[in-house]
């Protein structure tokens, strides 16, 4: 029951929660504020305000093509994953069969287990077929952790669209292909487009596969973020935050574009 | 059971977002009795079940017990200390633990001995005749069965009061018969005082004590069954009770006899009498009295069954053409339209045909009338 | 729902199951394989034997569980109250959830380059706590064990807390009334009803959120010290594959990884079956 007014545990809350947001503002704003400064080295905020550093980072890099390629990757994996996972989230939803929680088990298994452990084995592989540092092999790295991601979405979806609309088709004269097309997508549309923006958010911001199997021309922004920070002594930091800069707009947009079709709870899935 | 010697609740009120759910309930319940708050979704039955649990605050009003107050609007006591037992529409059984746990649950609370729950737990299970099912969880149990582990839970605790917010709604039919049974063998034996909670008047009447119609937050009628069921108060509760055939009526004339008032109405042309048992200072007979005096329309209410299908040589009777009849065994639900093309609504004894003419009789005792803007 | 997979049921399945072989069982299976073979293609334990015998390779396991295991612990113990405050919902609740993810979904690269700058010596958290007064002289964030350990709780503490807050909103909410009515305080409603009910989701939520910070990469090498006290075993797996370009060493550097995740995911699985016997399902009503 609500109580009203101040109790402890009110406090506690609203303080830990302060907490945790001033700190997460404080490094967003931290990194915005840094690569348009110069000589910044101590004191509340920088004495002088400069874009020059996204002048370096534009000469340094090939922005577009990074955006590119990100873009890039991430809609494809979203397209391809849908083909795959789609009609799988069908037979998972509609059917029953043996296995069926083993195979379930099966196709989640590459959400519980992170990107690292899989990736060297992974990178290996497309190594070995000569599909790695393209951005064939980025795409396909990338959709080792979507495809389950988006199957996991869609069946609630596929589950809430009542077997009786499809029977009734059915009964109505439609042939199985034709109910697809006429009842079930259009009606599973919005669990499609929450699966995919969610898709795109996750493959912009996902590092670690991206980074075992890149090459030069085939990164995404947050491996050239990566990159750049990691040889932080051969670039000044400020530049390198003008890059990060350009990566958390990016990925920010999109979160706020998924935000309006998602609430922020379903970006974090349960496993029941 | 524990008992007490007065229970008041005054004027009750609880406001949701500018929404009044509850309006100036008011009742006095008496130690070991059976009440029912009755009426359709929406009627407030919930919320003051819930506010006389401390489950939620009140919002002006004030409940006291034994003269001391548990709740005034501004200071209450929590549920957890008042003492009363509560069981949920959906038995709210604690899943992770076996029936013995959940119904050893609020003994364990009060650090009672071992061998004294244990003994407790199997008198309670025994009561509700589920001795042997301590070691199932809820989930292996049915809905019935359930029902009857929540009910267990309380009672082990000797509660001074029992509420049950429509327990009975979520069995089938056969079933809820049976647990009404139940309900009822149980509190006759333990005489705990209860309030019970319902959208259905047969529970009510088979079960209450007292029954408490409510709608839209307001009381409308506190009477025993009989009184509820044969004296409605206004029109809503009429029509709740299972009055039907209420028409618009132009009242011709009003005579006072005493307790008794003799109208003369006029239904679409047909004439009825009605003879009212509307005592002095009743407020149904002053509002008949003033809408006669302003001529005012009234409306009537009839029980199906208490229209005679046949001759009488009493009332004058009215022709009648059946439209539907819908057998129900015993008896069949007709409609016909009278003469003056009103659709009445029948309980005959006896098989009609579609199409077929009856004559019908209408005693004036069994007309009730009631003035516009009740109920 | 229907039984079987006739009429078509398989053909909807094949992509996903070769997409499944192709990318995941067939790489892992791979690595396995690599794991056991020397670089000319003979089986050998010597991937396994250069590993657990080199002290600078084994340290690593150490070196993670040490950043693993309290990060988790933090996140999910600090996660347990918020989400039970915040059980019924309340108001600000899609703002609070809004700023929760928006480290989760910038990623940790963001992250990390961040906290280098904010909580460098000079940076905004230091002198936030000489104005205050709480510290004299910079207190060290960056390059060390704690930036690590804080970027994993900046990162895996709003998983926990929205994955805890998923399965607590989801208890009967009138098992907390029928709980009151029969005399228990708030306190002993949360130990005796609705802890014991978050337990199957506390343990999944654990062994997430260990696996996440088990597999720590790029915080551990921009936020930490790579050299020495924060080579994490991810990392040293990456060496091996990338820089020193032996897959069989960096697929034993896998696999030893995969064996040690599995290990924890099982040991608290044990743990929560033993402490919740009884229904899983908590579904309302």
């Amino acid at each position: 029951m609500q109580q009203k007014g101040l109790t402890l545990g009110r406090l506690f809350f609203f303080l830990g929660m302060v907490v945790y947001v001033g700190n997460v503002l404080g490094i967003l704003f931290t990194v915005m504020l840094n690569s348009a400064s110069k000589g910044w080295y101590s004191g509340v905020l920088p004495h002088y305000l400069t874009l020059e550093w996204y002048g370096y980072v534009a000469a340094e890099h090939d922005i577009p093509h990074l955006l590119f390629i990100t873009f890039l990757v991430a809609l494809s994996v979203v397209a391809i994953s849908i083909v795959i996972a789609f009609p799988a989230a069908y037979a998972l939803s509609r059917r029953d069969f043996k296995g069926k929680g083993a195979l379930l088990s099966v196709f989640l298994l590459p959400m519980i287990v992170p990107p690292m452990t899989y990736g060297i084995p992974l990178a290996v592989v497309l190594y070995k077929f000569h599909l790695a540092a393209r951005v064939t092999g980025v795409i396909l790295a990338n959709l080792v952790p979507i495809v389950p991601f988006m199957i996991l979405v869609m069946m609630p979806f596929i589950e809430q669209v009542g077997v009786n609309l499809e029977s009734a088709a059915q009964m109505l004269g439609a042939r199985r292909l034709t109910v697809f097309r006429k009842v079930l997508i259009p009606l599973t549309l919005p669990g499609i487009l929450t699966a995919g923006i969610l898709s795109v958010v996750k493959t912009i911001s996902m590092f670690e596969l991206t980074y075992l199997v890149a090459g030069g021309r085939s990164q995404t922004i947050v491996v050239a973020l990566y990159a750049d920070a990691y040889a932080a002594g051969a670039r000044p930091p400020q530049a390198v935050d003008a890059l990060a800069v350009i990566y958390f707009l990016t990925a920010m947009a999109c979160l706020v574009v998924a935000l309006r079709f998602v609430s922020p709870t379903q970006m974090v899935f349960k496993i029941k | 059971m524990k008992e007490f010697s007065r229970f008041i609740v005054k004027d009750l009120t609880k406001e949701f977002d500018g929404k009044t759910a509850l309006s100036r309930f008011s009742l006095e319940i008496a130690n070991g009795e059976f009440i029912t708050f009755l009426g359709p979704s929406g009627c407030g039955k919930s919320t003051a079940l819930n506010c006389i649990a401390g489950l939620i605050p009140i919002t002006h009003g004030e409940i006291s017990i034994d003269g001391e107050c548990i709740d005034d609007g501004r200071n209450k006591i929590p549920p957890e200390k008042r003492e009363f037992g509560m069981v949920f529409q959906n038995y709210a059984l604690f899943p992770h633990l076996s029936v013995f746990n959940n119904v050893a649950f609020g003994l364990r609370l009060r650090r009672l001995p071992k061998p004294v729950i244990h003994e407790k737990v199997q008198a309670a299970l025994k009561l509700v005749h589920l001795e042997g099912h301590e070691n199932k969880f809820p989930t292996q149990m049915s809905g019935g069965e359930q029902q009857r582990v929540a009910i267990a839970r309380c009672i082990v605790l000797e509660p001074r009061l029992l509420m049950l917010d429509e327990p009975l709604s979520n069995l089938d039919a056969k079933l809820r018969t049976e647990m009404r049974n139940e309900l009822h063998t149980l509190h006759r034996r333990l005489g705990v005082t209860t309030i019970y909670v319902t959208h259905d008047q047969q529970e009510a009447l088979a079960l209450s004590d007292r029954i408490v119609v409510m709608r839209l937050g307001h009381i409308q009628q506190i009477g025993a069954p009989g009184q509820v069921y044969a004296d409605p108060a206004n029109l809503f509760v009429a029509d709740f009770m299972g009055f039907k055939n209420i028409w618009d009526a132009a009242l011709g004339s009003l005579r006072e006899n005493g307790d008794t008032l003799d109208a003369e109405l006029t239904v679409r042309g047909l004439r009825l009498k009605a003879r009212l048992r509307y005592p002095q200072g009743d407020p149904r007979r002053d509002a008949l009295v003033a809408a006669f005096k302003a001529g005012t329309a009234v409306k009537t209410a009839i029980r199906p069954e208490d229209i005679r299908v046949g001759r009488d040589e009493r009332g004058a009777p009215v022709r009648s053409r059946v439209t539907l009849v819908e057998y129900q065994g015993q008896t069949s639900y007709v409609s016909a339209l009278m003469e003056n093309e009103t659709p009445v609504e029948l309980r005959p004894s006896t098989p009609v045909r579609i199409g077929e003419t009856l004559e019908l009789n209408i005693a004036p005792e069994k007309v009730f009338v009631f003035a516009p803007g009740e109920g | 729902m229907q039984k079987g997979l006739k009429g078509g049921g398989i053909l909807l399945l094949l992509p996903a199951i070769v997409f499944v072989i192709l990318l995941f069982v067939y790489p892992f299976l791979y690595g396995l394989y690599l794991s056991f073979t020397s670089p000319e293609g003979a089986p050998t334990l010597a991937n396994y034997a250069r590993f657990f015998t080199d002290w600078w390779e084994v340290r690593t396991i150490w070196v993670t569980l040490w950043i693993a295991l309290p990060a988790t612990l933090i996140n999910v113990i600090l996660a347990i109250p918020f989400a039970y405050h915040m059980r019924h919902g309340m108001r600000g609740e899609k703002l609070i959830t809004f700023f929760l993810i928006i480290p989760l979904t910038l990623g940790t690269v963001l992250v990390s380059e961040g906290m280098l700058s904010y909580m460098g010596p000079n940076g905004w958290l230091n002198q936030l706590l000489r104005a205050v007064g709480i510290t004299q002289g910079p207190v060290r964030f960056t390059h060390n064990y704690w930036g690590v350990l804080i970027s994993l709780v900046i990162q895996g503490f709003p998983f926990a807390f929205l994955m805890i807050l998923g399965y607590v909103s989801g208890i009967n909410p009138d098992l907390e009334k029928a709980s009151q009515m029969l005399g228990a305080s708030r306190a002993q409603t949360f130990v005796r009803v609705l802890f014991p009910l978050m337990v199957p989701g506390i343990a999944i939520c654990f062994c997430l959120n260990f696996v996440m910070a088990f597999s720590v990469f790029p915080s551990a090498v921009l936020l930490g010290e790579p050299s020495g006290p924060t080579r994490v075993i991810a990392y040293a797996a990456y060496q091996w594959a990338l820089e020193k370009f032996d897959f069989n060493i960096a697929s034993a550097i896998s696999m030893v990884m995969a064996a040690i995740e599995l290990f924890v995911i099982s040991a608290v699985l044990v743990w929560r079956n033993r402490i919740y016997r009884g229904a899983s399902m908590v579904g309302k009503g």
